[in-house]
């Protein structure tokens, strides 16, 4: 007798454990097999863009924060290079260094959270989360001395940053760079062989080059696909062009090369760090701006290689205190332009760990 | 008193009512030792799980946070009793019941001293893995009954998860068997001079994994894959009801932990301590490897699960049962010690000769 | 360094294809109407030396006479880039074609502007809402829309 099996629909979010944030995909499942997915955005839209058309530029740093709030310091970055291209403004030499110091522990801190979620969506209990954690806090711990704040630090200003480096941060971040070399080597041994790690995520989800590059996706999801394309190699901007360090490519595209693309980033974050510390000028960190200061009619893109891939900012002035329009480039909403391609076809159990290789944050997709 | 607990057979007749009193003490031992370590245990794990993860686990509520469990206990009991409005209400009530007792039923077979058991059946074994079977079916019936798509999809890793396992499950334990010539789990410790684990190393292997499996422990535990299923068949449980599922999933653990300690690890057997204090102990080891491969290894796949009962301990299982049965048949008086070599190296030359198929693979992913 | 493409080697490419009153130069952006988009587009994918195939962002701007949808191309080849803009003057009915099926990562871009301007983007493969719900009174982003109303 013929029979046929209808597909279930169910909710995957947008309270779900494994979406990271409130994101929502509506998946249709035969069996386990996802047949089709549709993502659902916009649980956490809460207008930035449109805010920011209300304040005055400096007032707008803070809200950048709240984009991607685990990497919060390469928002601020991204956006005040953005201005200071907008207005012509000249940052001091120490400050550049701050800075690219500030965005890589970002990305560390980023890619830790990244792996350690992505390991917890394929089910390990959370023990490697907790070891990268203890590094994150580490990392947290060095922020909150500059800036005061553990999570939003609203710390980069037009010119430079808000205050200098203060006495104990430099020991504090040599001892830092000394450990974590070693931490790294731990989450190997713990996971990179792993037989079930690559079980569960060699071959899976695999996004092919062309693919990546036709569906904009960038930072490290994009290099797990072998496209050499990190923008601080290819329009560099601070003074990465004055660092020596290496840009990782996976081959095969698959979740297990995304995760290791971000472990050698990693590694090559912790090269940019020690040379930008041995480097560091001394001097002033910002070049004062008034603090309602009305840049020059003009629009102006600015783009960092953050923690998840292109971030840029688009600022469009007419002359008033106030950003005409503002415009954030979002690599975690870009970044899942090949999601459903990625999905159909896979089991359920492999849907989460996809999209937990992905590593979005839902306060820059949603904005 | 301590006699008493233990009450071996042979005092047992000379007592008045000494037949109905072995059952009543022997009954509500089991309930409450098995309930209190329960409470126990999930602190223990909890402790475990944290010094695994760099933590300190819970250390707040009584001396080293003992009574933690106790207060979540308080708290689920308290909790509201929410029954879906579209679920089948009588299943739903009756799953966790249908669940639960089984498992308590399985310590029955189970020697905690020489001949102190509550019933010394002649088809022990077959009792365990009749009873634990039916744990499944009240699983499947709770995610069924509870008119929730997850709690179906859990509801159907179970059957499918759990039906594959029984199979090497059963025949890991057929070598055992062999050895000691009867299905009583009491002359199954008796016969353990030296403990199985050593004669049936190839045995306790399959056994061990597969009733990971067969209590969804990690890397088996798909049903409840919190990333996936949010929490699998029990997600729409809670107050009692939930507490009574928890339990059964402990109680599991406990009883699975108990049976390879009765039977790879010699069981009560051991020198200096009383018997009932080395039963214990080696539920404790036992439990605290189920634990130790929980903090450390990821979730499999539901193909992988199944292809690993199937393709691997499957064929492993009869070969074990092979070299074990020719053994027996062909050279009874072979040295034990010769037994448990012949096993060794077949487990050694399977896991060698099947990894083969499975390419670990080298680093994709260098500095370009 | 990502160079901008300079006026020259854009116009050597363009000219066998699009007549060259179709697009303007504003200083490093190339400009452009609804009509000819996709044409040139399609051109700049593929015509050696160029072969912008990575689309970086898609924004739009409401300015008081018109709406300015953005582009900004990359060649990860060549290390180059580009911006296009494209006007819309009509302000009441704008629309402007979809090049979603030449690059995919249009696709939520394009939404989010057909949600937050309410340009329409014609051939779009689903051209619906991305972060309001479905009959959300106007389009957040234009400069008429009051806040706090």
């Amino acid at each position: 007798m013929a029979h046929s099996t209808d597909s279930v629909f169910i909710n995957l979010g947008p309270v779900h454990p494994s979406t990271h944030g409130v994101f929502r995909m509506r998946a249709h499942i035969d069996g386990e097999v996802i047949t089709d997915i549709e993502p659902v955005f916009g649980y956490l839209h809460r207008g930035i863009e449109k805010l920011a058309e209300g304040k005055s530029y400096r007032q707008v740093i803070p809200l950048t924060d709240r984009l991607d709030y685990v990497a919060s310091m390469n928002n601020n970055l991204a956006y005040c290079m953005a201005v200071e291209k907008l207005a012509g403004i000249e940052v001091p030499e120490r400050a550049v260094y701050i800075r690219v110091i500030m965005a890589e522990l970002q990305r560390i801190i980023s890619h830790l959270l990244g792996i350690g979620s992505f390991f917890n969506d394929m089910g390990t209990f959370f023990t490697p989360f907790f070891y990268m954690f203890i590094q994150k806090e580490k990392i947290t711990d060095l922020l909150e001395m500059v800036s005061g704040q553990r999570l939003l630090f609203n710390y980069m200003r037009f010119g430079g940053v808000s205050h200098d480096l203060p006495d104990p941060f430099l020991p504090a971040l040599s001892q830092f760079l000394r450990e974590m070399p070693a931490e790294i080597d731990k989450y190997e041994r713990l996971l990179k062989e792993n037989e079930i790690v690559l079980a569960r995520s060699r071959n899976v989800g695999v996004l092919s080059r062309e693919m990546a590059i036709n569906s904009s996706i960038s930072g490290p999801v994009l290099r797990a696909s072998g496209v050499n394309w990190d923008i601080r190699k290819a329009d560099p901007y601070s003074c990465y062009d004055r660092f020596d360090f290496d840009v990782p490519t996976g081959s095969n595209g698959d979740c297990y090369d995304r995760y290791r693309v971000r472990i050698e980033e990693l590694r090559q974050s912790l090269r940019i760090l020690e040379q930008a510390v041995s480097k560091l000028p001394k001097g002033k960190v910002i070049n004062p701006v008034p603090l309602r200061f009305k840049p020059p009619v003009g629009e102006a893109y600015s783009h960092i290689e953050g923690n998840k891939g292109e971030l840029g900012f688009y600022i469009v002035s007419d002359g008033s205190d106030k950003p005409y329009r503002m415009h954030v480039r979002a690599p975690s909403l870009l970044n899942l332009s090949a999601l459903r391609e990625m999905l159909i076809g896979w089991k359920l159990a492999d849907a989460i760990i996809i999209f937990g290789s992905i590593d979005i944050c839902l306060g820059e997709v949603d904005r | 008193m301590a006699e008493l607990i233990l009450f071996p057979a042979s005092i047992r007749s000379e007592l008045p009512f000494g037949f109905w009193l072995h059952l009543a003490i022997f009954a509500i031992g089991i309930i409450a030792i098995l309930l209190t370590s329960v409470i126990i245990f999930i602190w223990f794990e909890r402790r475990l799980v944290g010094r695994f993860q760099l933590r300190k686990g819970p250390n707040r509520a009584g001396p080293f946070g003992i009574l933690q469990s106790v207060a979540d206990v308080i708290k689920i009991l308290t909790k509201e009793d929410i029954i879906p409005s579209r679920a089948d209400k009588f299943l739903f009530w009756l799953a966790p019941v249908i669940a639960f007792s089984p498992v308590v039923v399985m310590l029955a077979v189970v020697p905690v001293a020489g001949g102190a058991l509550l019933a010394d059946l002649d088809i022990g074994i077959l009792f365990i893995i009749a009873m634990s079977s039916i744990t499944s079916l009240g699983i499947f019936t709770g995610g069924w009954a509870s008119y929730n798509k997850y709690s179906l999809l859990s509801s159907m890793r179970v059957v499918s998860q759990l039906v594959s396992y029984e199979i090497p499950l059963i025949l890991s334990l057929v070598g055992v068997v062999m050895l000691t010539g009867s299905l009583s789990l009491d002359e199954m410790v008796n016969a353990q001079n030296v403990p199985f684990i050593l004669l049936q190393p190839t045995g306790f292997f399959i056994f061990f994994i597969a009733s990971l499996a067969e209590i969804s422990r990690s890397p088996f535990d798909l049903l409840e894959a919190d990333s996936e299923l949010v929490a699998g068949y029990n997600i729409e449980y809670s107050g009692m009801k939930f507490a009574t599922f928890y339990l059964t999933e402990y109680c599991e653990a406990i009883v699975l932990s108990t049976l390879t300690a009765t039977l790879f690890l010699g069981g009560w057997q051991g020198p200096w301590l009383p018997p009932l204090v080395w039963l214990l102990l080696k539920i404790t080891l036992v439990f605290s490897i189920i634990v130790w491969i929980r903090a450390t290894l990821p979730r499999l796949r539901i193909d992988q699960v199944m292809g690993f009962a199937w393709k691997f301990l499957l064929p492993l299982a009869v070969l074990n049962i092979l070299l074990t049965g020719s053994f027996v048949a062909f050279w009874p008086e072979a040295p034990s010690w010769m037994i448990g070599i012949a096993n060794l190296v077949l487990l050694i030359g399977y896991i060698l000769f099947r990894s083969r198929f499975f390419k670990p693979g080298g680093v994709t992913v260098g500095a370009s | 360094m990502t160079i901008k493409l300079s006026r020259e080697i854009i116009n050597h490419s363009l000219h066998e294809h699009v007549s060259s009153t179709d697009y303007s130069f504003e200083s490093e952006a190339v400009v452009t109407d609804s009509a000819s988009l996709v044409k040139i587009c399609e051109v700049l994918k593929s015509a050696p030396g160029i072969e912008l195939d990575y689309l970086s962002s898609v924004t739009a701007v409401d300015y008081p006479d018109y709406f300015e949808v953005v582009y900004l191309f990359y060649s990860i080849k060549h290390n180059h880039s580009l911006t296009l803009k494209v006007r819309c003057p009509d302000k009441q009915q704008p629309d402007i074609p979809s090049i979603t099926p030449l690059y995919n990562g249009a696709n939520y871009q394009e939404r989010e502007i057909y949600d937050l301007f309410g340009i329409s983007f014609v051939s779009h493969p689903k051209l619906r809402r991305i972060f309001l719900w479905e009959g959300y009174p106007g389009h957040p982003l234009r400069k008429d829309y009051g806040i706090g109303s």
